[in-house]
């Protein structure tokens, strides 16, 4: 069948609005259609040179797309063609160019949080190294640690340390390997054997440099065993299975889980506590601290394990790192009470971020 | 009762029985089931990381397509070996540091942005205005929940005086969360148990028969 389609070509005005959606990498256009009539099909279609890309098929008489994957190089032309009994019409926007942004200024208020975390780190930072003392209130867990090491030396077994599962890039995993050096120079000094089985070949390298340097601090660098930090492997329950053997066949005293871990935490803090050994867990990893809390002696909760490396170590920058946040912390308490009162009186403040 | 037939699922039915024995105690089918699976797992990781990672994207760009560029990663990547001659050991800090900067420049933002924007967001008490007295009372608990427990993770003070009451109400509201995933993730531990025994018990003695 033949339809004798009478073709209209329209402009475009009031039926397609092509923009550019600001602070992009000029790759997305945002396309409004308003089709004035009841119609039977419509295509939408976009333009670029000789090149004719179907977008949508709208079924609605109006509706917004964005079109992505453009480049801010060309200029791009939308065709909206609408079929109602035998009329064809097509509408045709003008040629738009998407514009690529050099920075996103929507982002703005949130780089002002980040200048303002900075400066309280920096301010801090300052604190600390002026010589002046930081309070950190004790931990729980961290007083342990000591009593943990000298338990194994009693024992004469060894310690073992599990510095999680994740890479170097995780923040847990820079916290555990931290605290791994004040545990190794502990280790030394009462010549206790401390094994670290590693998952991640980067922080295997960073690990076994950190009891490395320890031992040297101490000045026993023959204690240090190469052998004692291993790869084990990156199979995250073939490493759980190793970690279980190892801890009965050594026979460990003392077991530390700092780091990130996921679902293999029960069974290495499990298995640790069934050989009778002193545990100390430690984890941002919210779903996994219920298992640790249950299986080991004493457990750093989410931000008490970054705490940890600050108060071991009493470096100034990690002391003044943590300072900082807990001036952050009291900051975003007192916006959250002040937006909270304001919006109780029916006024609402977003500040830009929210 | 009817056994299965098919050697992999004899040799995954006795790896799992040899793992199960750990529960007993240490010994060598636990011993040799756990070499096998860790040297299973690397194996097969080093060939997974070679066909998805280092050729697909570093040595066909670089010696096939001929980009240039891949040169930069390529280096890097080698600097990460110097580390086996200890003369050169010292070209691992150049990789490290690109890394933790380029992470730390990625991550940073985004951190801010969905750990503390979004969390600050659902965290401030709504207008009461046209809402059920239910949800008032639900995100006021939010409140007095998101405050208390961030006071407990507060360390420039010690719990004491003022600061002890409302940090054991955050402490509170720790452990009901933490009893909740526990209680949620043992119930996808059992499941994964099931899935073990009705293999064992299905796909290799079949003595279940809708799974034979």
């Amino acid at each position: 069948m033949v339809l004798n389609l009478i073709v209209f070509m329209l402009a475009a005005s009031g039926v397609l609005k092509v923009t550019d959606i600001p602070n992009d990498d000029g790759s997305r256009l945002k396309v409004e259609y308003l089709i004035p009539e009841s119609f039977d099909s419509a295509f939408l279609y976009r333009v670029s040179g000789d090149k004719s890309v179907l977008i949508k098929r709208p079924t609605n008489k109006e509706g917004v797309i964005v079109d992505m994957g453009l480049s801010y190089k060309k200029e791009y032309r939308y065709r909206l063609v609408v079929y109602a009994d035998t009329m064809k019409k097509e509408y045709e926007s003008a040629l738009v160019k998407p514009r690529a942004s050099w920075f996103d200024t929507s982002q703005f208020p949130l780089f002002i949080v980040v200048i303002l975390y900075t400066g309280l780190l920096l301010f801090y930072l300052q604190h600390a190294r002026s010589g002046k003392s930081l309070y950190l209130r004790p931990i729980a867990g961290l007083q342990a640690v000591d009593e943990a090491v000298g338990r194994a030396t009693e024992m004469g077994r060894p310690i073992l340390y599990v510095p999680g599962l994740s890479s170097i890039s995780d923040v847990a995993t820079i916290a555990a390997l931290n605290i791994l050096s004040h545990v190794t120079k502990k280790a030394g000094e009462y010549e206790t054997k401390i094994l670290v089985p590693v998952r991640d070949p980067v922080v295997y390298t960073i690990a076994r440099e950190i009891v490395k340097e320890a031992y040297y601090s101490i000045g026993r660098p023959d204690l240090y065993n190469e052998n004692d930090v291993f790869f084990a492997t990156d199979s995250q329950f073939g490493y759980a299975a190793h970690v279980s053997g190892t801890m009965v066949r050594e026979k460990t005293a003392t077991n530390f889980f700092l780091g990130m871990f996921w679902a293999e935490s029960l069974i290495l803090s499990e298995t640790g506590a069934s050989t009778g050994a002193i545990q100390i867990a430690g984890t941002d990893a919210v779903t996994q601290l219920p298992f640790f809390i249950v299986t080991c002696d004493y457990t750093l909760m989410g931000e008490e394990l970054y705490a940890a490396s600050a108060y071991l170590s009493k470096e100034p920058m990690l002391t003044a790192t943590l300072k900082g946040q807990d001036a952050m912390k009291i900051i975003i308490l007192v916006v959250i009470g002040a937006l909270s009162i304001l919006n109780l009186f029916g006024v609402h403040v977003t500040l830009g971020l929210f | 009762m009817h056994i299965s037939h098919d050697p992999w699922i004899w040799i995954a039915a006795i790896l799992t029985l040899a793992i199960f024995s750990f529960l007993y105690k240490d010994n060598p089918f636990f011993k040799m089931a756990e070499h096998i699976f860790v040297g299973v797992a690397t194996g097969y990781g080093f060939v997974y990381t070679w066909n998805n990672g280092i050729y697909p994207n570093l040595l066909r760009p670089l010696f096939v397509d001929h980009q240039i560029l891949f040169v930069i990663p390529f280096i890097l990547g080698l600097m990460y070996l110097s580390v086996v001659v200890p003369k050169f050991a010292y070209f691992i800090r150049w990789p490290f540091a690109f890394l933790l900067g380029v992470g730390s420049g990625l991550s940073i933002p985004l951190a801010f942005r969905a750990s503390l924007v979004e969390q600050i967001k659902y965290t401030i008490l709504p207008n009461p205005h046209g809402m059920s007295m239910g949800l008032f009372i639900n995100a006021l608990l939010i409140l007095i929940g998101v405050v208390t427990v961030v006071l407990y993770f507060y360390f420039s003070t010690p719990h004491e005086g003022v600061m002890k009451p409302v940090t054991k109400v955050g402490i509170v509201f720790l452990m009901v969360g933490f009893g909740a995933s526990f209680g949620y993730t043992i119930m996808a531990r059992f499941s994964l148990l099931v899935g073990r025994f009705e293999f064992l018990l299905g796909n290799w003695l079949g003595v279940l028969p809708w799974l034979r």
